[in-house]
């Protein structure tokens, strides 16, 4: 039932589906296993599938593996929570600590174009100084990365993605001018922008990847809401719909339904990667390999490619391959309006304060927050009701009654670099036989200083606002970093600046893992414009004869 | 409790603008699910039809969601979230478990079946599951609080928001493409969606909620 797409792959026969038309093919390049190509590729999501794009059109062949489906979203994508299920990560993982993490729709996609097809739209550049935590703010690490260089990638992924963003943005350096203009705000951000203004700090139209204008064959947004469960009308900027398309016309190969088992080594240097496609294991030769399965798979694949030479695992001399996993405090205070909000209508973030991510004064707690409106689906709010207050029964449902009355502002928040927080290998197998992830999650002090400042001063907003019933959300969180940090030093990171790993040459981390820092934005602008920045750092080196 | 909405339906708008063919075929597929077990036996059906009917008492005078046999179906297809408390045993095994050990529970208290109780016994054993106080050899290494929460209330509830009926009772617009909205701002209603009943004017919500389409 539209699920075709994950039973047999798609890349394939010197063809790759067209996402923007109903049917559409386009053609696409492809390897044999046993030719050695410059790169192999395990992920297409923000980091891999942006970087298969640059190394192509730069020139490389490419063959990029992900073990989820090739959807064409107009044809196939429903409006409905349930069934877009299919677009989630959803083969088993165990969370402990002391704040098990919720993974699948949450933040795990498992497609063409990775979390991106399913993601909140929501793009935006991350402080400057939080690349120099350590150094400017007295926490966390250190990024081998100039916050000015990032400043120029990031204006490429705002290109790439015809960001719909403000005339001014208020926090920050000076950008340059979005491409696009600024979405209508929802009722839903109004109240977020009221609020603000109650309490006298700036707020704006959140920058969201998804077009206010017709772009190609992409029309602009209608509004409809389902975002993250996947857009039906490629209004939204995925990778799905902007990089895969452009690195396949520039000779990428895509292998769709690929999943990636273990990566082989020889003397010291990665020579390829086993995959499973149509029911057998297959491999791909290749000279170099960028694994960029995210904060969860990437250090997964790496630990379960353990050989001989390498017995804790892949790039894992330091023994860091798995810790500083770091996941974003997501929690929310909400509250009942007097006034039809009906929140489901339009992207759900349409505004945003960065306030308490750009002042460092009045806090008790190291990092920052950023916070914005909400409107999630009805399934998404019952298990908030249900998860945070414990509701059920007729409480539960005198409580969905108010939907169409209720706001919420919500907060995507820094957390330190715990190195228990960690990825680690289950007994439990898959069902490719291979060792399933265990996730470990415990918040410290600070994160938790941090969420209760947040908690008291946006119900203090709602309040000032005149909003009623209000109560806080403690415990959520959400994207996902770490797990293979980035740094000088080999002793205590896992990979360069370059994302290149210390320990194997042609071996590559490009996605969320490599974050030192999470900083107090959602990552997926961020993990974009380091793969362009990959991207061009391969070609120079390539160039000096240094790959 | 008066109707907020009275009148409205989402399945109204099924042929129309706002539901495209995957959408038609996934709700179609959802509404046909018949009111029997595929997954579980007959005991486990039973004390689930019960727990369903305690956490989401649904409105007499309408046709009734058939939650449980949905939560059924999620575990016959399998359908995992992605991730579990390692507590946990798998979704399978543990619902098994879980409603094996409430109805022992039930027998051990009350000398009687979990869905032959009373409704107050009922909700005073899913209590105690939900605050973690039933324990002991039925729940064997189970955590009931953990089970209730990460299992129990988060697949049943998902089941019953997942129907056209609980959209409608709720006012949410439902499907919506490819027809989207258009009217964004507070206190404004596009013409297919629905229409709240203020103190007064239950009737004119009622000729607004008879022509969405």
């Amino acid at each position: 039932m539209f699920d075709e797409a994950l039973r047999k792959p798609r890349g394939k026969g010197g063809r790759a589906p067209d996402p923007m038309r109903v049917g559409g093919w386009v053609p696409m390049r492809e390897y044999p296993g046993d030719e050695e190509v410059d790169f192999a590729i395990v992920g297409t999501g923000a980091g891999g599938g942006t970087l298969a794009c640059k190394l192509a059109e730069a020139g490389f062949s490419v063959v990029a593996f992900d073990a989820g489906a090739w959807w064409r979203p107009l044809e196939e994508f429903a409006s409905d929570e349930t069934h877009q299920g299919k677009l989630y990560w959803t083969d088993e993982r165990l969370c402990d600590g002391a704040n098990p993490l919720k993974l699948g729709a949450n933040n795990s996609g498992r497609a063409i174009g990775g979390s991106t097809v399913h993601f909140a739209m929501v793009s935006l550049r991350m402080r400057p100084e939080r690349l120099n935590s350590r150094s400017k703010l007295g926490y966390g690490a250190d990024w081998p990365l100039d916050w000015r260089e990032m400043w120029n990638y990031y204006t490429e992924v705002e290109r790439a993605l015809a960001i719909a963003g403000p005339v001014n943005y208020p926090w920050g350096p000076p950008r340059p001018r979005y491409p696009y203009r600024a979405h209508e705000i929802n009722a839903a951000g109004l109240v977020l922008a009221r609020s603000c203004e109650a309490m006298g700090i700036d707020w704006s139209e959140t920058p969201l990847a998804t077009v206010s204008a017709p772009r190609g064959r992409s029309h602009p947004c209608v509004y409809r809401g389902f975002c993250v469960t996947g857009c039906s009308t490629n209004a939204k900027q995925s990778v799905l719909i902007t990089w895969i398309p452009r690195a396949v016309k520039a000779g990428a190969e895509i292998r769709d339904l690929a999943m990636v088992g273990r990566i082989e080594t020889n003397a010291g240097r990665a020579t390829g990667v086993h995959y499973y496609r149509e029911g057998q294991w297959r491999f791909q030769r290749a000279r170099n390999v960028v694994v960029a399965g995210y904060a969860i798979e990437t250090p997964r694949l790496l630990l379960n490619s353990a050989n001989a030479q390498f017995p804790d695992g892949l790039a894992n001399r330091s023994g860091l391959v798995g810790k500083y996993l770091m996941a974003q405090t997501n929690q929310a205070a909400w509250g009942v309006m007097e006034d039809e909000i009906r929140w489901y209508k339009g992207p759900p973030s349409l505004a945003i304060t960065e306030h308490w991510n750009y002042t460092d004064t009045g806090k008790d707690f190291f990092g920052g927050y950023a916070y914005m409106s909400q409107g999630p689906l009805p399934q998404a709010w019952a298990s908030t009701l249900s998860g945070n207050r414990g509701l059920w029964g007729e409480a539960l449902m005198r409580e969905m009654e108010k939907y169409n009355h209720q706001a919420g502002l919500k907060i995507v928040g820094e957390v330190l670099p715990q190195e228990a927080n960690r990825v680690t290998l289950a007994d439990e197998k898959d069902q490719y036989g291979l060792p399933i992830a265990r996730v470990t999650y415990s918040l410290c002090d600070n994160d938790q200083a941090l969420v209760k400042h947040a908690l008291d001063f946006m119900s203090k907003s709602l309040d000032a606002i005149g909003a009623t019933d209000i109560w806080t959300e403690d415990d959520d969180t959400c994207h996902l970093a770490g797990t293979a940090r980035m740094g000088d030093d080999p002793t205590t990171s896992v990979v360069n600046a370059d994302c290149r790993s210390w320990d194997i040459p042609n071996l590559w981390i490009c996605d969320g893992s490599v974050f030192p820092t999470v900083g107090a934005v959602n990552p997926s602008l961020t993990i974009q414009a380091i793969a362009c920045r990959t991207g061009d750092r391969i070609k120079e080196l390539a160039s000096q004869g240094t790959l | 409790m008066p109707e907020r909405y009275p009148g409205y339906d989402v399945l109204a708008k099924r042929d129309g603008l706002s539901w495209n063919e995957p959408t038609r075929s996934a709700i179609a597929a959802r509404l046909a699910i018949a009111d029997e077990p595929r997954f579980f036996d007959i005991e486990a059906w039973q004390t689930l039809k019960a727990v369903c009917d305690r956490m989401v008492p649904q409105p007499a005078g309408r046709a009734q969601v058939p939650i449980a046999a949905m939560v059924d179906r999620k575990l016959a297809d399998d359908a995992r979230d992605g991730f579990r408390p390692a507590s946990l045993p798998p979704q399978r095994e543990a619902w098994r478990r879980g409603l094996a050990a409430l109805d022992a529970t039930a027998r051990a208290q009350h000398e009687a079946r979990f869905h032959t109780l009373a409704a107050a016994d009922q909700d005073r054993l899913l209590k105690a599951m939900q605050q973690g106080k039933l324990d002991g050899p039925d729940w064997n290494d189970l955590p009931a609080a953990t089970f209730f929460g990460a299992r129990l209330a988060s697949d049943i509830l998902s089941a019953y928001y997942s129907h056209p009926l609980a959209w409608s009772e709720m006012g949410f617009g439902g499907p919506a493409s490819p027809r989207g909205y258009v009217r964004m701002g507070a206190n404004r209603r596009d013409p297919w969606e629905a229409a709240e009943a203020k103190p007064g004017s239950e009737a004119e919500a009622r000729r607004e909620n008879d022509r969405v389409r």
